[in-house]
């Protein structure tokens, strides 16, 4: 145990910022994974509400159809905030998120990492699975490519203001009901966008529109979100 | 060493109407040990977490090399180790997987020691079991390996030998002294009556406020 002591003023090894991203994403992946419940639940809820639906209103396919885009875009919407407490609530409870406090690597990347790992897990099967869904509720084929890309496009979104969200509820014991009243009203814009893109795509509209604003919600929640988020963890640590 | 590493001015804190601390003052110097003494309540943990920059709750400062530590927080991190109440360990990752990620955190600690470190707080041969199926003290141990494999200058211990055996504390104690003589410092809180060799300096948060 005799190694001699890092000097402060001597240049200090630093992680790439790469090997960081992947470290981080690395382990959140990891953690998801060996905890399979948490991943299949959001995935069972939104097949719950496609399936529900027609029981609930109507079988009736010409009907169904028009209901499709908006049903499949809300389903994927509450999934995606379903999970979203979970995302620093073990790291809040062990005590990990405190040590990610302390790193002195920039924030902002880490939590940047969490989220896309996050949305792997949630937002990219939601995306996966909406086309059968569509089926399920007569969506037209023609629908299909619009509700990919329109759900590939706007869930990170969804998830990246959702971890604003759970970022500021973590430290209090019941943040659940707080995220959705926090969130919501941010959700909204891109839950009409969204079913807007696919439901031109169904009518043979253009699509480029609705796309170009989802990218730019994505495109400024990436640039600003992580730094709500890292300011909102050192709020609720701090408490 | 001249300049103090670590300066604290006028520390005051209050927390739900009642004040833990008041006109606090204190330094560590390069090769001091300080044991933060208190009862229960006393707000030892409160202090840790103001001295590592968890918490913000606070009035006054506190220097890092002279400079605000709120300005030098970058380099503050850098040199520091902190051992929290919860020992910060995933209860789904193995060991391995832990300190892998720690290193990947903590610049200052060095990868490549992760599986001497381990044998150190006597894990080896549990290195890839997946932490929940470890009992409490070796989930502590887990953090404690940290130690063994970073070149933090500053080490900030809070209950370090809480659920572990006597051996343990012994050779964790020894760790501690050891860093202070190769040009560290530690400040710790611990219910435990430190037998260690060099010096030791107290600060008793109960006596603190009786003065006030």
């Amino acid at each position: 145990m005799n190694q001699p002591l890092s000097n402060p003023d001597m240049p200090v090894k630093q992680t790439g910022m790469a090997v960081l991203f992947c470290a981080v994403m690395k382990r959140d992946l990891m953690l998801a994974f060996r905890r399979r419940s948490d991943l299949l639940n959001p995935l069972i809820f939104f097949l719950m509400v496609a399936s529900l639906f027609p029981l609930g209103i109507s079988p009736e396919p010409t009907f169904l159809e028009q209901l499709a885009p908006g049903v499949v875009w809300v389903g994927a919407l509450l999934a995606t905030l379903l999970s979203m407490d979970s995302l620093f609530r073990s790291d809040f409870d062990d005590g990990t998120l405190e040590q990610t406090l302390l790193s002195p690597q920039p924030l902002f990347l880490v939590v940047l990492a969490k989220v896309i790992a996050h949305w792997a897990m949630t937002g990219l099967p939601l995306t996966l699975m909406a086309p059968l869904l569509g089926l399920m509720l007569f969506l037209p084929t023609e629908g299909m490519g619009g509700l990919m890309l329109s759900l590939l496009i706007g869930t990170p979104t969804l998830s990246l203001i959702g971890a604003i969200g759970a970022a500021l509820t973590v430290g209090l014991r019941k943040g659940g009901v707080l995220i959705s009243l926090l969130v919501l009203p941010l959700y909204i814009p891109v839950l009409i966008f969204g079913a807007g893109a696919v439901q031109a795509a169904v009518t043979g509209l253009p699509l480029g529109g609705y796309l170009a604003l989802l990218g730019a919600m994505l495109a400024l929640g990436i640039a600003l979100a992580p730094l709500a988020i890292a300011a909102a963890l050192r709020i609720s640590v701090s408490g | 060493m001249s300049e103090p590493l670590l300066e604290v001015r006028q520390l005051l804190c209050e927390r739900d109407d009642r004040v833990l601390f008041e006109n606090l003052d204190f330094s560590l110097n390069v090769g001091e040990v300080l044991q933060i003494e208190g009862t229960n309540g006393s707000g030892k943990t409160t202090l840790l977490r103001i001295l590592c920059g968890l918490t913000s709750h606070y009035e006054g400062d506190i220097f890092w090399h002279g400079e605000l530590r709120t300005q030098a927080r970058e380099a503050f991190n850098r040199s520091l180790l902190y051992f929290g109440h919860q020992p910060g360990v995933k209860a789904v990752l193995t060991p391995l997987e832990n300190l892998h990620w720690y290193s990947a955190m903590h610049p200052s600690m060095d990868a490549s020691r992760v599986l001497w470190a381990l044998e150190q707080v006597g894990l080896r041969g549990y290195e890839d079991v997946p932490c929940h199926m470890l009992s409490a003290g070796q989930n502590r141990r887990v953090s404690l390996a940290r130690l063994y494999m970073n070149d933090a200058i500053l080490w900030i211990l809070d209950e370090p030998f809480t659920a572990i055996d006597k051996q343990g504390v012994a050779q964790q104690e020894a760790l501690i002294a050891q860093h202070a003589i190769n040009g560290g410092a530690v400040i710790l809180t611990t219910h435990h009556e430190l037998t260690m060799p060099g010096p030791l300096r107290r600060l008793n948060l109960d006596q603190v406020r009786e003065t006030l």
